[in-house]
């Protein structure tokens, strides 16, 4: 069965394989993920399992988010993830959701929120060249040129302009699981991953490679 | 203590010879050829010293056939066998790169400590 955890970003630090080269590595927490439904064809019409994580002051959650977690016998959870199974899996008795659902050199995906850059120009937003900053030039980081004349007359669609630039929702694909620590319930992710420390992540098994074969 | 100085404290060498920046130190460095593993000698004086914790390098220059080599290792690489210091010697500042414009004998010229 293919399904991910809920976590959090803790930071980043290196650490020396076993032929003495260093990986830089993104620490994220893993424990306290707790099954809170299963959702079934028959009944909700997908597939999947909805996984907590993170405790939350009861009056800060809806009467609705309270009752799904007292059903289960957990503390009301902060965040609330759900993950898609195959129409034909079956969920049947415990489910691991601890760290070791992972397994060192498993290739997994780590969903993000990235950190928020604010207003920014089209040259750090884009990749856009600047012009000369020197030499007479008065035009420096601007867009520079949008379009054409007469034809088309307007500005192509999603012609890339200044604007909002991160706080978005980042997947980054194909990351290697260097460490599980089971004892402390965290995962060390080769490479970086999106958001801040302290920021809650998703990390799933990667859709584009195939899982392990002890993992099936 | 958090979780990254728990990792990191693994990463760390029990123990760590001392040495300066201005030393004469031989570097013990393990070289994997094929399947068999060796020590090779990397013989220089410390010019710098950078970063702390398990990020922490030293910067080893040498004179090879009378070109200059760095050489930048880091402390607590499991590839660093082991440092020796050779020549304990007396530098006014942190990084030695006035070294690398010296010519000739002048080049490896760092004073000694007197004992």
């Amino acid at each position: 069965m293919k399904y991910g955890l809920l976590g959090k970003k803790i930071g980043m630090t290196r650490v020396y394989d076993e032929k003495g080269r260093i990986i830089p590595v993104t620490v994220v927490a893993v424990g306290g993920n707790t099954l809170l439904q299963v959702k079934t064809v028959e009944k909700d019409g997908y597939s999947a399992i909805q996984v907590g994580f993170d405790t939350q002051k009861e009056s800060r959650l809806s009467k609705a988010e309270v009752g799904v977690c007292k059903k289960v016998g957990s503390e009301p959870k902060r965040l609330v993830g759900e993950f898609r199974l195959a129409a034909t899996d079956k969920v049947e008795g415990e489910l691991n959701l601890s760290a070791n659902h992972f397994q060192a050199g498993q290739i997994v995906d780590v969903i993000g929120q990235s950190k928020g850059k604010g207003f920014q120009g089209a040259i750090k937003r884009h990749g856009y060249s600047r012009q000369p900053m020197s030499h007479g030039s008065m035009m420096h980081r601007r867009t520079g040129a949008v379009g054409c004349r007469s034809t088309p007359g307007r500005v192509w669609k999603n012609h890339g302009m200044p604007g909002h630039m991160g706080d978005e929702r980042i997947t980054v694909q194909n990351l290697q699981i260097v460490q599980v620590r089971d004892a402390e319930q965290v995962l060390l992710i080769r490479g970086a991953i999106p958001g801040a420390n302290g920021g809650y992540v998703v990390v799933r098994p990667a859709k584009k490679s195939p899982l392990p074969a002890e993992v099936k | 203590m958090n979780i990254i100085q728990t990792i990191e404290q693994e990463q760390f060498k029990s123990e760590i010879t001392s040495f300066k920046v201005g030393d004469s130190v031989r570097v013990h460095t393990r070289v994997v050829e094929g399947d068999k593993e060796r020590i090779q000698i990397f013989t220089g004086i410390v010019i710098a010293r950078k970063g702390t914790g398990v990020n922490a390098s030293f910067t080893v220059r040498r004179i090879s056939y009378g070109e200059g080599v760095e050489r930048v290792f880091p402390i607590h690489s499991p590839r660093v066998a082991k440092i020796e210091v050779e020549k304990a010697g007396v530098a006014r500042r942190a990084k030695l790169n006035y070294l690398r414009d010296r010519k000739g004998k002048q080049a490896m010229a760092v004073r000694e400590k007197a004992i």
